[in-house]
Formats: structure tokens, sequence, C-alpha cells
């Protein structure tokens, strides 16, 4: 099998783009969701909250400002084919040197400390970026890149539940994150849950479960199922847009499974502010 | 229909606004968040002076986009404002009688807003576009090294925001819930 070469400055060229695009442009299936719940939503406040994240994201886009301040830390997922070579450089650098230039030329704020309990101080380029990295069949390279901003990430939960506590401690081990999280991660949120694995694995799927389609249920029609009900129980909680009462909390929950050790229920819940911003390319 | 609601507070308008009230803000506003309270309260425990007088202000939790050249600011929405709950009541003591965020904010904050009669304003988590839009002026007043987290004195007009906490005790967060809540 011949193997295709990549040269490592073109990986830089797409993350670079995909940075400051990620950053300005809403995705069309999160401003469609928007849009829907600023119908369906009854509270009158939170009508008026969404129309407002709306005509945010028409600024963003039309001035190619950053939607938030909080360009976020840049989770990369790469699908890297096994027939594919990297050439002129390592694949992690040259990811880290687009995150570089895409947030230095495009005027996005950089989020990133170093020495993470003590000094603190700002790498200046919100490098590095964290790196995800799948070995496919193939000779292609995928590439999705998702700021994830401070605000929603601090409300990250991972629940080791026992066996036994089986569906009914996975919905209440969720909907209880989301209830905790309240007004601070910027709702209407999505919600990414990860069950099964290992704890790292668990909170990778969950935060995997973010950049899929929203309304978009699993394959499978018994997660398809547990999404709607998280979904449907989440939505009665009556935390709302930007947590002032409401019906619209989440606009979507995405579950993803793995088999796991016959002692361990892992849960983890990764959540997504509104602004659920991703972009992804393939070379 | 939003109020219109001059900055600095007046102890007439801290009288006047109710968790849920939604509200235009104009005037100036200090912008700190983290780092910035961090050395605030050094400052403070050393007896030093405050970059600012707190006295009657209002503080923005925010730290904002790089702008772009010509423009006044980049994006500039709120903060989650629970990681300044530990500095706050310091700061409320000091006479600071508002406060722009999002988020809840600790029982130690809230009690603190009803004794010295502050109050606690959300903006729209994820504006930042929109918000930037409605800062005329910015200029950092200290801590310039902290880049994205240094002090800033900005001037608003018609700055959206939302009254969560009042001097009364009113909470828009708890009740806003409660309200929508179903079992």
């Amino acid at each position: 099998m011949p193997q295709r070469e990549i040269d490592a400055s073109s990986i830089s060229q797409a993350v670079a783009g995909l940075c400051q695009e990620a950053n300005y442009f809403l995705p069309p299936d999160v401003t469609g969701s928007l849009k829907e719940a600023a119908q369906s939503e009854e509270s009158s406040l939170g009508r008026e909250i969404l129309k407002q994240i709306l005509e945010n994201a028409e600024i963003a886009a039309r001035e190619r400002l950053p939607l938030c301040q909080d360009c976020g830390c840049a989770v990369v997922l790469l699908e890297v084919g096994q027939d594919v070579h990297v050439s002129g450089g390592g694949i992690d650098e040259a990811v880290g040197e687009g995150v570089r230039r895409g947030y230095t030329e495009g005027y996005l704020r950089k989020s990133m400390v170093r020495q993470p309990f003590s000094a603190r101080v700002n790498t200046k380029d919100n490098c590095p970026p964290v790196i995800h990295t799948r070995m496919v069949p193939g000779d292609r390279l995928k590439i999705v890149l998702m700021p994830k901003g401070g605000g929603s990430e601090n409300m990250t939960r991972l629940f080791m539940l026992l066996p036994g506590q089986a569906r009914q401690g996975v919905i209440d081990a969720v909907v209880r994150a989301v209830d905790e999280a309240g007004s601070n991660p910027c709702p209407p949120v999505v919600v990414g849950v990860g069950i099964g694995g290992t704890a790292d694995k668990a909170v990778l799927l969950a935060k995997e479960a973010l950049v899929r389609t929203l309304g978009q249920p699993h394959p499978d029609p018994e997660m398809a199922d547990l999404e709607k009900e998280l979904l449907q129980k989440i939505n009665a909680l009556g935390i709302g847009p930007q947590g002032f009462g409401g019906r619209t909390t989440a606009l979507a929950v995405h579950v993803e499974v793995f088999p796991c050790h016959i002692a361990s229920l892992p849960v983890a819940v990764s959540i997504q502010c509104h602004s659920a911003r991703h972009r992804e390319t393939v070379l | 229909m939003a109020k219109k609601i001059a900055l600095p507070l007046t102890d007439r308008t801290l009288d006047e606004l109710r968790a849920g009230d939604d509200v235009l803000l104009s005037g100036v506003i200090y912008v700190a968040r983290d780092a910035a309270h961090r050395r605030m309260i050094e400052a403070l425990d050393q007896g030093k002076p405050l970059p600012f007088d707190v006295k009657g202000q209002t503080v923005y939790y925010m730290g904002p986009s790089p702008a772009k050249p010509g423009q006044v600011i980049g994006s500039a929405g709120p903060t989650t404002s629970g990681r300044m709950d530990i500095y706050a009541p310091r700061l409320i003591a000091e006479g600071l009688k508002g406060m722009i965020g999002k988020g809840m904010r600790s029982r130690t904050v809230k009690e603190a807003m009803k004794q010295h009669r502050a109050v606690y304003f959300a903006a729209i988590g994820g504006a930042g576009a929109l918000i930037s839009k409605k800062i005329k002026k910015s200029e950092v007043v200290a801590y310039g090294e902290l880049g994205a987290e240094a002090v800033l004195r900005i001037e608003v007009e018609d700055f959206p925001a939302i009254v969560v906490n009042d001097i009364y005790g009113g909470d828009l967060y708890e009740e806003g819930k409660a309200r929508y809540r179903r079992p």
C-alpha cells in the first residue's frame, strides 16, 4: 500500500483556518436549534436572551469577531489514516503551529497558562492545544477543532457508578451534573455523555459526543431513547436560557458508549455552552 | 421593556432595582477578573491602595479578546462570577456597589450584598460580539502585564444586563428556576 504524503505546513495552515472559522461562525445546526428554541421557549425573558444570542452570531459572522471572548482551549480531534505519512515536521507540532497562527492572526483571546497551580503565566499563543489522535484505515487526515470555553469545561463531571445502578443511575448522574452546573456553563447547553470504558475513556467519549450534529439521534435505538429521556428530564429542571428560568436548558444530549470492565460503570458528562463551536476539515 | 440605568449606581437606583429587571447600563465600569482580583486582595492585605477606588463603583468580570485595528475592544462577554466569590465580599465591604458577570453567587456574597447594599447583574454569557458594540471607550488602568486579565476602565452605552441579586435578597436564578421546574 503506497503512503500518501501530507506536508506538516499544510496541516498548520488548515488548523489556523479552523481556529478562526470556528470562533467566528456558529455551526448551522446550532443556529437552527437556537432559532427553534427562540420560538418555543415559554419564558419571555428566555426568548429575548435567545434572540440576543442569535444577533450576537450575526454580528460575529459579519465582522469576523469572536462569538465569545473566551476563544477556548483548542481541543483537536485527529483521525489519522494509517497510510498517511506526514513530512516536514511532527504532527502535534504542526497542529500547535496552526493554533499559534490562527489565534494570533485572528485576534482570538489566548487563554492558556503554564504551571496550572502556581505561576499561571499566559503562554501568549494559546498553545499547547489538547490533541486526541486516533489511527484509522485509509490515507486521509481528518481534523476537528473545538474551542472549549473554561466556564463550561469547569462543569465536567465523572461518576464511577456501581454496575447495579444501571440505566436509572446514569440518568440521575447526568441530570444532577446539569442541575448543579445551573447558570454557569451558559445555557442552553449541549450535553455530551460518555458511558463505559475506563474513567479517561468515558471523559473522552463525552467530549467527542459534543461535535456530533445537533438533533441527529444516536444510531442505536436504545441510546437514542436514552438521549431523548435525558433531554426531556434536563429541560424539566427549569434552568432555562442563561439560567434565568425557562424550558430550554439543553439544546441536545448526545450519548456515546463503550464496553467496560465487569466491575465498572463510568459515566462522564461534558457540557458545551450555547456557543457550541467546532469546525472540521479533511486533508 | 428594559430600564435605563446610569452608572455609578445611586442609592435611589439600588432601592429600585429588583431581581429579574431587564436593564440597559450607561456610564463607567471597571473590568477585572481572576488574576486582577487576587492582586487587589493582596494589595488590601498589605494596606496598599487599590488600583481604582471601588467606592460606589461597578465591576465587570470580563477578559476581552484582542481589539482589531480601529476597534475599541474585542469580544467582551462576562466570565463565570463564582470564581470571584472568594474576593467579592471584601470589595463589597470596601464600598463596591455593582458586579456584572454570569452564573450563581455563593451565600457569603449574597449576604454581603444584602448587608452592604450591592447588586449583581448578569450579562449574556457568550454574547461577546454583541456586547463589544456597547463599549465606547476602554483603557488599561492597572496590571497591564496581565494582558486579557488587566484592570480596564470602560465606558458603556446601553449595555444589556439582568438584575440577578437585589439588595432585598431577591435571586433571579432561584426564582426563575422554581417557576419553570417540572416535578
